[in-house]
């Protein structure tokens, strides 16, 4: 971007270099193809580890592939029909579905409020907003892990505090509800803040001047959060649906260490809490070894996640027109 | 800024993209070919107690550095790694450790490892039991896969101190005959519980299943889950039904923890002593002294397993085609499934010998172990080990065999009842094995 701005214009570029014939020539390509070479390394890396992975599992998912085999049979679309009509597919579907919207619905209302929290005026302000960003630098790994012992049958402090108040311990991982309940609250653990950090920058752009004048016409605190704050964060509110959809439905980590043991890829002894990337690693990998099913299921994944996105983009079309008009 | 300053910075960023590209396609290269040094890289899982053994085979071969990965890893978690290893012909060690239940899939692809018949292994026939021998062999008997490292015998495991507060015996030879059968266990299993002593009587109904299925089908038809002929057979061979139908008595008995084997709730169970038996292939012993810790030594000891010998368990050594050092990983795997080398590993973690003449040295048969109340481990195990009868496994074995102690699983937690669990095994059997 430097580059660009101090550099001379194309005009004085010509002018001065008229007399040496070839410079000039070099010049004028220079300064047409250049910046193609600046963003070529983005294309060149995206088209090595994205694009290219992206077409050869489809290409697998063609095929009767077992891992290990050789000379794989084409079997066309045998797979996709196939899995269109597997029980435990939906299943993980309808887990991915289940455990996306119990975590992210909490999840964004309570990054909303921390968010209005932080932006009143504190003692030691700094070190709340960085606070609340803890969670977040945590590895998925060390969290997953404390939190399944925390939710264990027998051993865990949420059964043993349930037991204090008189509720019978819960098998965590072996009911459907319980298991979401968990995982969504690893998730909530980690991404609620860095939402609310993301709200909190939103909510200091909006004008000191709206609220001023609300107060004058007497509105009080909550009104002005519901009638000022929650319509002007609008965009902002779609752009986290956008990115908490996209890991939403990629849940891998936190699920799989909830559950340990022997086949903890099955999520749950009736796939309570499998998700789709749990059943494409089950099948593609430990105990199936069907490269060409689990591909498939890739790819079906992919196929959810555009769609998805895409309701993501009609909402955002729908929504954001009202509040681009008194914001951005 | 001027041209010259622009088209440097093209020209670096164009370096700097290549440099990046080749790196990230050559990345993972090691050593030269030959010359130097040779490292071999030894990929396990779980404890195969090889430590002693590389550094005196270090010792007696300059030249040759010996490195190993995924000591105390788990099953679940290194197969997925191995195979793919082999897949992406790139990555795997130059000698790699494969449990016997994955060694079947193996086989259905042998181009991925070396032939060791073609390496002058045929002479090592000897110096296996017979079964163990065949077992590395593919089906048409052409290419030797692996060499057998140990087998896993079947015993029982329990806490001496549970069992005096339940007010039964303690001694082993007592305990032993408190279960002939698989009937007696449970009955036993009965009188502990009418104790209350806070613990259950067992760990998992799934590894009590498993036990008893290789048991009665080492006994009675010697396959499981499919036939000598692959077709799969796990709602026809009587073992499955009968295996299945003994585990819902303990389960209906409420003899179970229901502690998911190889969870984190079955690991936390063995330090808090909270429950008494589990099923003991001589692999488990290792496993039980690093999840109960050293608080709970000599609080173990190892009685006869009810019903009559079994096995459970057992790894081999291959060496994996994309090996650079083929030659010197094919002499070290020999060297470490030689008989010498077996009971190294015996002395070192415990594996059960998979060669006669380690079975019968006195190395092995006088051992004891001290965590086990100074268990004769030696007699216990190594005893049974050359009568055993060895259960042939199909080709999706694991992929079965997961959906049938899964069906187990949810009849222990009552989310199915017993005939609900036996349709599920039956029918996920025959879709994971279709798979």
């Amino acid at each position: 971007m430097v580059v660009q701005v101090d550099g001379p214009p194309p005009g004085a570029v010509r002018t001065r270099s008229r007399r040496p014939e070839r410079e000039h020539r070099l010049a004028r390509l220079d300064v047409r193809y250049s910046p193609y070479l600046y963003v070529t390394p983005f294309f060149l890396l995206f088209a090595i580890f994205g694009l290219y992975p992206l077409a050869y599992t489809f290409w697998v998912s063609l095929h009767d592939w077992d891992l290990l085999g050789v000379d794989p049979a084409f079997v066309g679309a045998q797979n996709y029909t196939q899995l269109l009509a597997d029980a435990d597919f939906w299943n993980s579907v309808v887990n991915t579905l289940g455990i996306f919207v119990l975590s992210t619905v909490p999840q964004l209302l309570a990054a909303l409020w921390l968010a209005n929290l932080l932006n009143r005026r504190l003692r030691a302000r700094t070190t709340w907003r960085m606070a609340v960003l803890v969670p977040n630098v945590t590895s998925t790994a060390a969290v997953a892990i404390v939190f399944a012992v925390l939710f264990g049958r027998e051993f865990g402090m949420i059964n043993w505090l349930l037991d204090l108040v008189g509720v019978d311990a819960i098998d965590w991982k072996a009911n459907r509800f319980a298991a979401w309940t968990a995982i969504s609250a690893m998730v909530d653990w980690r991404w609620t803040g860095y939402n609310a950090l993301i709200f909190l920058a939103a909510m200091q752009a909006i004008p000191r001047d709206l609220y001023e004048s609300a107060s004058i016409d007497g509105a009080g605190r909550a009104r002005q959060f519901w009638s000022i704050t929650v319509p002007l964060l609008k965009p902002t509110i779609i752009f986290a649906v956008i990115i908490s959809t996209i890991g939403g439905l990629q849940l891998f980590t936190e699920p799989r260490l909830f559950n340990s043991g022997t086949n903890a890829i099955r999520g749950g002894p009736l796939r309570e809490s499998q998700t789709m990337t749990m059943y494409m690693f089950e099948n593609a990998f430990a105990p199936h070894y069907n490269f060409g099913y689990g591909s498939a299921v890739a790819w079906l994944l992919f196929a959810l996640i555009a769609v998805v996105a895409a309701i993501n983009v009609l909402i955002l079309r729908r929504l954001g027109g009202g509040a681009r008009k008194g914001d951005r | 800024m001027g041209v010259f300053t622009r088209r440097r910075l093209a020209a670096i960023a164009l370096v700097a993209t290549t440099a990046l590209l080749t790196t990230t396609a050559c990345g993972g290269d090691d050593e030269a070919a030959d010359g130097g040094p040779v490292t071999l890289t030894v990929d396990v899982f779980g404890q195969f107690g090889y430590e002693k053994l590389y550094r005196q085979y270090e010792a007696d071969h300059p030249g040759i550095k010996i490195v190993e990965r995924g000591t105390g890893g788990n099953l679940d978690e290194y197969s997925p790694k191995l195979t793919q290893w082999l897949a992406a012909g790139k990555g795997a060690g130059d000698v790699v450790a494969i449990e016997e239940g994955l060694l079947v899939e193996y086989k259905a692809n042998p181009q991925n490892f070396v032939n060791l018949l073609d390496h002058g292994a045929a002479d090592l026939k000897g110096n296996f039991l017979e079964w163990k021998w065949n077992g590395g062999l593919t089906a048409d008997g052409k290419q030797l896969i692996g060499l057998g490292t140990d087998v896993g015998g079947m015993a029982i495991c329990y806490r001496k101190d549970l069992f005096a507060a339940a007010g039964l015996p303690t001694d082993r030879e007592a305990v032993s005959k408190l279960w002939p059968t698989w009937q007696d266990y449970v009955r036993v299993g009965e009188q502990f519980k009418a104790r209350n002593t806070g613990a259950a009587f067992l760990d998992a109904a799934t590894n009590t299943f498993n036990t008893i299925l290789l048991q009665t089908a080492g006994n009675t038809t010697g396959y499981s889950y499919y036939d000598t002929a692959d077709k799969l057979v796990v709602d026809s061979n009587p073992a499955v039904r009968q295996a299945y139908d003994t585990t819902v008595d303990i389960i209906d008995s409420g003899l179970s923890g229901r502690y998911g084997a190889w969870s984190e709730e079955w690991v936390s169970a063995f330090k808090q002593a909270k429950f008494a038996t589990i099923a003991c292939p001589a692999w488990m012993t290792g496993v039980i002294e690093g999840n109960a810790g050293p608080d709970a030594k000599g609080k173990w000891d190892i009685a006869q397993v009810p019903g009559s010998g079994g096995n459970w368990g057992g790894s081999y050594l291959a060496v994996p085609k994309q090996s650079r050092h083929q030659a010197e990983a094919i002499e070290l795997a020999k060297f470490l499934t030689s008989a010498k080398g077996q009971i190294g590993a015996f002395q070192e973690k415990g594996p059960l010998p998979s060669s006669p003449q380690a079975l019968d040295d006195p190395a092995v048969v006088g051992s004891t172990n001290a965590y086990f109340s100074d268990a004769p481990v030696g007699k216990i195990f190594a005893a049974g080990a050359k009568s055993l009868k060895p259960v042939y496994m199909g080709p999706k074995n694991q992929a079965v065999r997961t959906e049938v102690e899964n069906a187990v699983r949810t009849v222990e937690l009552g989310q199915r009842n017993p005939a609900q669990g036996w349709t599920d095994a039956t029918t996920n059997a025959r879709k994971a094995a279709a798979k």
